[in-house]
């Protein structure tokens, strides 16, 4: 398995002195579902812009599937395809143009770039809008078009800067589906989100930044078995009362149906059933309190 | 990207911007017929008239040539600056920047594009000036090549305007404060010879007059410069704004933070 982004002490100052990135390394592999997370500022974007040339590197190397932006920009462009934050096409051209003008700019016959704009735009759900100006789009149906154009000349590295940010759930669950697919098929997919539950459930490797400097880079198991305890929120049939105790286990009273359980590393939820079975207690369902990765994250982050 | 690649990716920028411009026809095309018209009516017929012969022509013929002129520059200058400003003003200058496409091929995309609207307006004007006066181009090579190098020079010097412009004004400022006034000052409207000697000395450091008095010797035969000077100017003007914009390009100038 190849290398697909190699990033190599990676540093920028931007004009105004802000130093955005101080030396970050960072490698993806081939075929990987990679996250990249971090708080607003913390230098996603600015990762993203470099690798995608929009952005101006102060040091630093970056290789594209071996292509050095450096000395083989053109065919580490190639490459890529980038989805960015925030809509980057025109108001006025429709969305057979912006797809198909896209295929032209990587120099792909115009017969090639119809079959393929068919492909995406059918895939993702665009077919019946291809002849309406962009501009009359849902904020849902951009992030579809721009996906589409990232991957009209087939990258093997897509790149997803917030793709759902402003999506809704059922949109944002058939773009999990499609990024699945086509990450199945072999492209090596890159995402940031603010939706860590998105991140947690799509990728295998995640590496998060922060103030400029990667303060970890791991698969998504080893973070999660970094989770020191859990909290779940349990649904009872019967009635509890706010003095419910289970030995062994911090808990708290929400209300008659509800209550709060934190389960410590090493513990089970065997030993938790059996308490609540003993109190004659029938839990009905239950669900983790905060997503795993957000405490990790928000750990990770007051730490570092 | 291969040559043949490169070709595709140019013809691509090419078509968008002819559409482009054939898409908003009522800003880009009538505008300028509008216009010229009435300068044909007024200052040709009307005004032109009373003035009699300047040059050896009618005033009519005389002006012509300027006018279409004028209309071949402000329209190749515009598309340029308007089209690259509107590209960065809604970011989709971005997928230009990220695709491998090679720096001459955007730049050349770009000033075909204007050099496209220049030539078409500059037809659409000629096409209106024979319901006023008949031309008879008397050096057809003198003429086009004329035209061609203008046209080019100023899609490259709008292309220059485009890249530095932060504001819709930027991109105004340019046609209106300068070239217009250094087109009206060109001798579009009149001799040189007609000036005293200081201000006819003051215009010959106006580019313009050797642009306008260069295409007025290709389809009358007169000229109040040396036509080969105006050549050299024009064509070393170009390769300046050519070497520049790529220098931005290669640089990232405003377009790569």
């Amino acid at each position: 398995m190849g290398i697909a982004l190699q990033i190599k002490g990676l540093r920028k100052v931007y004009d105004n002195g802000f130093e955005a990135l101080k030396g970050i390394d960072l490698e993806v592999k081939e075929g990987d579902f990679f996250a990249l997370l971090g708080p607003n500022g913390a230098g996603k974007s600015t990762t993203i812009g470099i690798v995608s040339s929009l952005v101006k590197k102060s040091a630093g190397d970056v290789h594209i599937f071996g292509h050095s932006i450096q000395t083989d920009m053109a065919a580490a462009k190639r490459e890529i395809g980038v989805v960015p934050q925030e809509f980057n096409f025109s108001n006025f051209e429709t969305v057979w143009d912006i797809v198909v003008n896209q295929a032209g700019y990587y120099g792909l016959s115009r017969s090639i770039a119809g079959t393929r704009a068919e492909k995406y735009l059918k895939k993702l759900g665009l077919w019946d809008k291809r002849d309406v100006a962009s501009r009359m789009l849902s904020g849902g149906m951009k992030r579809r078009l721009m996906i589409a154009r990232a991957l009209i000349h087939e990258p093997r590295l897509l790149i997803l800067d917030e793709p759902t940010a402003g999506v809704d759930i059922e949109l944002r669950r058939s773009m999990w589906e499609f990024l699945t697919e086509i990450n199945r098929s072999g492209t090596t997919i890159i995402l940031t989100t603010h939706y860590l539950e998105e991140a947690e459930s799509l990728c295998r490797h995640i590496a998060i930044i922060d103030g400029g400097n990667i303060v970890e880079n791991t698969s998504m198991k080893a973070l999660l078995r970094q989770l020191q305890k859990e909290v779940f929120i349990l649904d009872t049939r019967d009635v509890i009362t706010p003095d419910i105790q289970i030995e062994g286990f911090d808990t708290r009273y929400v209300d008659d149906h509800m209550l709060e359980l934190v389960l410590k590393k090493g513990s089970s939820l065997n030993e938790v059933f059996v308490a609540l079975n003993e109190q004659g207690l029938v839990v009905t369902s239950m669900r983790n309190k905060a997503n795993r990765l957000e405490e990790l994250f928000v750990g990770l982050l007051a730490t570092k | 990207m291969t040559l043949a690649e490169q070709w595709v990716a140019f013809y691509t920028i090419v078509r968008k911007e002819i559409r482009r411009f054939l898409r908003i026809w009522m800003q880009t095309l009538l505008p300028p017929a509008i216009t010229m018209s009435l300068y044909f009516v007024i200052f040709g017929a009307l005004i032109g008239s009373r003035i009699g012969q300047m040059g050896g022509f009618t005033y009519m013929e005389f002006v012509v040539p300027g006018l279409i002129m004028m209309s071949v520059i402000t329209n190749a200058y515009s598309n340029v600056v308007s089209s690259f400003f509107g590209a960065k003003f809604q970011r989709f200058v971005e997928e230009i920047l990220v695709s491998p496409m090679s720096n001459n091929t955007v730049l050349w995309g770009f000033v075909i594009g204007g050099v496209a609207r220049g030539l078409l307006v500059g037809l659409i004007v000629t096409m209106l000036s024979l319901f006023f006066t008949s031309l008879h181009i008397q050096h057809v090579g003198v003429t086009i090549g004329i035209v061609l190098m203008t046209s080019i020079m100023f899609s490259l010097a709008g292309f220059i305007n485009a890249v530095f412009a932060n504001n819709f004004d930027d991109v105004s400022i340019v046609p209106v404060f300068v070239l217009t006034p250094l087109t009206y000052l060109g001798g579009v409207f009149y001799s040189i010879d007609l000036l005293p000697d200081f201000w006819a000395g003051v215009s010959r450091l106006n580019p313009m007059l050797y642009i306008v008095n260069a295409f007025r010797y290709g389809v009358l035969g007169v000229s109040d410069v040396n036509v080969t000077t105006a050549f050299l100017m024009v064509g070393g003007f170009t390769v300046a704004a050519y070497a520049y914009c790529m220098y931005l390009l290669a640089s990232g100038t405003r377009l790569r933070h």
